[in-house]
């Protein structure tokens, strides 16, 4: 199916939790409305998204809002979709789609662990590719690095290289 | 004979013991750390630990530019590092619109199915030495070398190319390379013979691995698993064949689909044969590309400056252990803002904490061979 | 009074010497065994994997040669580093019985080789019981594998002794079994009284096809009493490390090898006696030069005969080992309770019948 006839379907069944950027075939929905609109994609029989791709974070690092792009695929309609979601940095929290698509569990971690973002019913959210005691979420893009962890200066030495 | 040890956790209650199969273990492929919760033999609960190889890869990637991140690429998945270059230089050009001479099609293909068949050879060779059958791993090792050889010819390197830049290559190929291409798969076509004697039909082996740790389909889907594990399942799914790419389409090549010979669908047998059948239609694209490819220059839609228009791209590319994706999101500079590498071994390990409960420790150690990963590009 | 004393002097003096020299040979033949077995082993396993092995440590001078005698010093090399190495004993392990441990093990194979021929003189103790006390003495060295599991204090070590334990315990039933049918046509438990009846009749394994079925049975439960591959769950690499053996390193680690060893010929050596004729020469058996000098029977000729047909059978094990993957436990118990036990009893039976008639 193209962008456009999925449109129509999500029109029909979720009108009004979404907005659709039809040149970059993206549709953003807010952090409220998200997990009506992620069973409505697995679960409607025109739209059949089965398979979760990738689920990663952003930083645009010109805005205060942090975001999760999803990129869903149909194995059996063969049709593709990019969902957005924003969420400002003060206080970032999104639902979890973790029981709906398993893929989802490590990817939502590895988002919470790199931007911090809160994932609201998600059955085991703590730091997965990082120390468990690391401070901060490095991929943001306001990141300042620690200067020790557990007494190891963290910065690259270089007295001895000039 | 039925010696099936799948049994009812909720009527034993016995002491539970926790073992660590920790970070440095000879059969993880990797640091890899597993948290095993046993009541004797049988695991209830199994909890992979990662992170133990992250080189902040996507930190560093949003501060080189887009032709400088080629080489770390390389370093994600080691062991199939043409795919990864080519999962990359993939992503690029569908960015920026980049249309290549067809000759650099069929290099990466040619290279990208010699790098598929090394690939296998590592995971079926260890696969099979966890299993305790030792002298499989040192011919299969022994025949990887000579694909080495070949692309140590090619490009100077034996595991980390650099190779496949984007809008091209950054070696043409040299004289003598399509005639030791073809004096290797000779070569070699008759050891795949010899292999499935010593181990793929040994009763042995296929006590151990058949029946084991099966993997449903949907199960699987749902979990993201890609590449040879869901084939294994049943599952007629391969990137190249669905979301075809480069010169595949004009390629004839059959996709092997796992169908519970020894077993049931979906078990560890099932997913180690199809990997040989891979090894074997490979050998098949080679030989088609070797006679197909054509002359030109490699270097004519190499851009000067890679710098792309504003605007993102999702791009799929199918390495040797599933569905690599790169997501990248740029702003017209020649840095990426965001650069997110999907690895298909991450989620083909998330699926072992599903499978995994109510086999024995035997078996744990056959399961985690028989998905094939590599913390490289687990932990980037 | 001193009558008295002197005599039991003497006494103890002309047997404290010959049980030293007794002493002194068994550790002389396991040493040695141990020596040739772990360089004949890496070279067939080299060979076998398309390598070529140790080709580097040269002995007294001789170096090089052809590509299987190149690194023949090179167990003589291992032997003087492990016992150069440091002794580690991690804090947590129980000292006691860490140190006990090897020395239970080496002693059951130590004792085990009172009873083993190497030829019809060559032999430390003529035991009138001399099967039943090999089986029996063998098994002593089950309690040094649990106790090193124990006292390493280490999880997977525990698992690798008490699954070593459960297997060798199980095989003991079948490898007995086997030997008991041999007994039952023989007539007697005495060794040499067995290779007498084989030298009056024939073979034992050309007996009856009964006799063929014993001779697997009792070689496959003797490959997994002493934990070889395809049994050798208990130290399996790849899961855990080295099983039992884990935290041993040193010169107690060697005395594990040494048993390994040693257990390997000692079941070979009893193969080759109860099934194949032993001390016999095959020309004899054959009729191939009756009565004349080139049988090669005698004394030396006899001792030759046994250890070439334990080296082959030993070959046999190693051959098996590069070749198959390893079995679970649980396959493992179930070959040996509902396979390998019931065929052998049938076995048994099979052949009280054939004697009668």
């Amino acid at each position: 199916m193209e962008f456009s006839q999925i449109k129509k379907v999500l029109d029909i069944r979720c009108s009004g939790l979404f907005e659709a950027e039809i040149d970059r075939h993206t549709i953003r929905v807010l952090p409220e409305n998200w997990l009506t609109v992620a069973k409505v994609l697995k679960a409607d029989a025109d739209l059949t998204f089965d398979s979760l791709m990738c689920l990663s974070g952003f930083d645009l690092g010109d805005s205060d809002m942090l975001g999760i792009a999803c990129h869903f695929y149909s194995m059996d309609k063969g049709h593709m979709l990019e969902v957005i979601i924003e969420t400002p940095k003060k206080n970032p929290t999104i639902p979890s789609i973790a029981n709906i698509w398993r893929t989802a569990d490590w990817h939502e971690r590895e988002v919470y662990d790199l931007y911090g973002i809160i994932f609201e019913g998600h059955p085991d959210l703590k730091r997965i590719l990082l120390p468990d005691d690391w401070e901060g979420h490095p991929l943001r893009k306001d990141y300042v690095q620690a200067e020790t962890y557990h007494g190891i200066t963290i910065k690259k030495d270089k007295t001895y290289w000039e | 004979m039925n010696t099936k040890t799948h049994i009812d956790q909720s009527l034993i209650k016995t002491d539970e013991m926790v073992l660590n199969m920790g970070p440095q273990h000879p059969s993880t492929h990797g640091v890899l750390r597993l948290k095993i919760h046993t009541d004797g033999e049988i695991v209830r609960k199994i909890e992979p630990i990662i992170g133990y190889l992250h080189r902040c890869f996507e930190k560093h990637c949003e501060n080189l530019g887009y032709e400088q991140i080629v080489p770390f690429t390389d370093r994600c998945d080691y062991i199939a590092s043409m795919h990864m270059n080519h999962g990359y230089a993939l992503a690029l050009e569908r960015l920026m619109g980049i249309e290549l001479p067809p000759r650099v099609e069929y290099i990466r293909v040619i290279v990208g199915e010699l790098q598929r068949i090394a690939s296998h050879l590592v995971a079926l060779g260890t696969f099979g030495l966890d299993i305790g059958a030792i002298t499989p791993f040192t011919w299969m090792i022994r025949d990887r070398e000579r694909v080495l050889d070949l692309f140590e010819y090619l490009c100077g390197a034996r595991l980390l190319y650099n190779y496949i830049w984007v809008g091209g290559v950054s070696h043409d190929l040299p004289e003598k390379f399509i005639r030791r291409t073809k004096e290797f798969l000779d070569y070699f076509t008759p050891q795949i013979d010899e292999f499935d004697q010593l181990l793929t039909f040994n009763k042995i082996f296929i006590e151990r691995t058949a029946d084991v740790g099966i993997l449903p389909p949907d199960v699987a889907v749902n979990y993201g698993v890609t590449g040879p594990s869901l084939r294994g399942s049943g599952v007629n799914w391969d990137l190249r064949k669905n979301d075809s790419y480069s010169v595949y389409p004009d390629l004839e090549f059959d996709i092997p689909v796992g169908t519970g010979q020894m077993g049931s669908v979906g078990d560890c047998w099932d997913r180690y044969y199809v990997r040989m059948l891979e090894i074997r239609e490979s050998i098949r694209i080679i030989n088609q590309a070797l006679k197909a490819i054509p002359a030109g220059d490699v270097h004519a839609a190499i851009p000067k400056k890679v710098r792309p228009p504003k605007g993102s791209v999702y791009s799929r590319f199918e390495t040797a252990r599933g569905e690599l994706g790169y997501y990248i999101i740029s702003d017209g500079k020649n840095i990426p803002v965001r650069l997110k590498m999907r690895s298909p071994a991450f989620c083909n390990l998330s699926v072992i904490s599903e499978i995994a409960e109510g086999w024995m420790i035997s078996d744990i150690i056959a399961i985690l061979g028989s998905l094939d990963i590599v913390l490289g590009e687990i932990d980037r | 009074m001193s009558e008295i004393w002197t005599s039991t002097m003497e006494i103890f003096t002309s047997y404290g010497s010959m049980i030293s020299l007794a002493g002194v040979a068994i550790f002389g033949v396991m040493a040695v065994n141990a020596l040739v077995a772990v360089y004949f082993e890496r070279k067939v396993s080299a060979f076998m994997q398309d390598r070529l092995g140790p080709m580097e440590v040269g002995i007294f001078g001789f170096t090089g040669g052809k590509n299987f005698w190149g690194g023949i010093g090179q167990t003589i090399a291992d032997a003087l580093k492990l016992l150069t190495k440091e002794d580690i004993l991690p804090d947590s392990a129980d000292k006691k019985l860490m140190i006990l441990a090897p020395f239970i093990i080496f002693i059951g194979a130590f004792v085990t080789f009172i009873g083993v021929p190497f030829s019809s003189v060559l032999l430390v103790s003529h035991f009138n019981i001399g099967i039943f006390y090999i089986i029996a003495m063998s098994s002593v060295g089950v309690v040094g594998i649990i106790l090193a599991g124990w006292a390493s204090n280490n999880k997977w070590s525990l698992y690798g002794s008490l699954r070593s334990a459960a297997q060798i315990i199980s095989y003991e039933i079948p490898a007995g079994l086997s030997l008991i049918l041999v007994v039952v046509v023989a007539g007697s438990l005495n060794i040499h009284q067995i290779v007498e009846w084989q030298a009056d009749h024939r073979w034992f394994i050309f007996h009856s096809p009964m006799t063929v079925l014993a001779f697997f049975i009792y070689f496959i439960s003797g490959v997994a009493e002493t934990n070889r591959t395809p049994f050798d769950i208990p130290e399996a690499e790849s899961e855990l490390v080295a099983g039992w053996m884990t935290e041993y390193s040193g010169f107690r680690w060697a005395l594990f090898f040494l048993s390994e060893y040693a257990n390997m010929l000692i079941i070979s050596i009893l193969a080759s006696v109860v099934f194949l004729g032993g001390w016999l020469s095959p020309m004899e058996l054959f009729s191939v030069f009756p009565d004349s000098w080139l049988i090669l029977d005698g004394v030396w000729w006899g001792a030759f005969w046994i250890l070439i047909k334990a080296i082959i059978l030993i070959f046999i094990m190693m051959w098996f080992r590069w070749t198959f993957p390893r079995l679970r436990v649980d396959q493992l118990m179930h070959l040996c309770w509902k396979i390998l036990i019931p065929f052998a009893l049938v076995n048994l039976v099979l052949v009280c019948i054939w004697e009668l008639v």
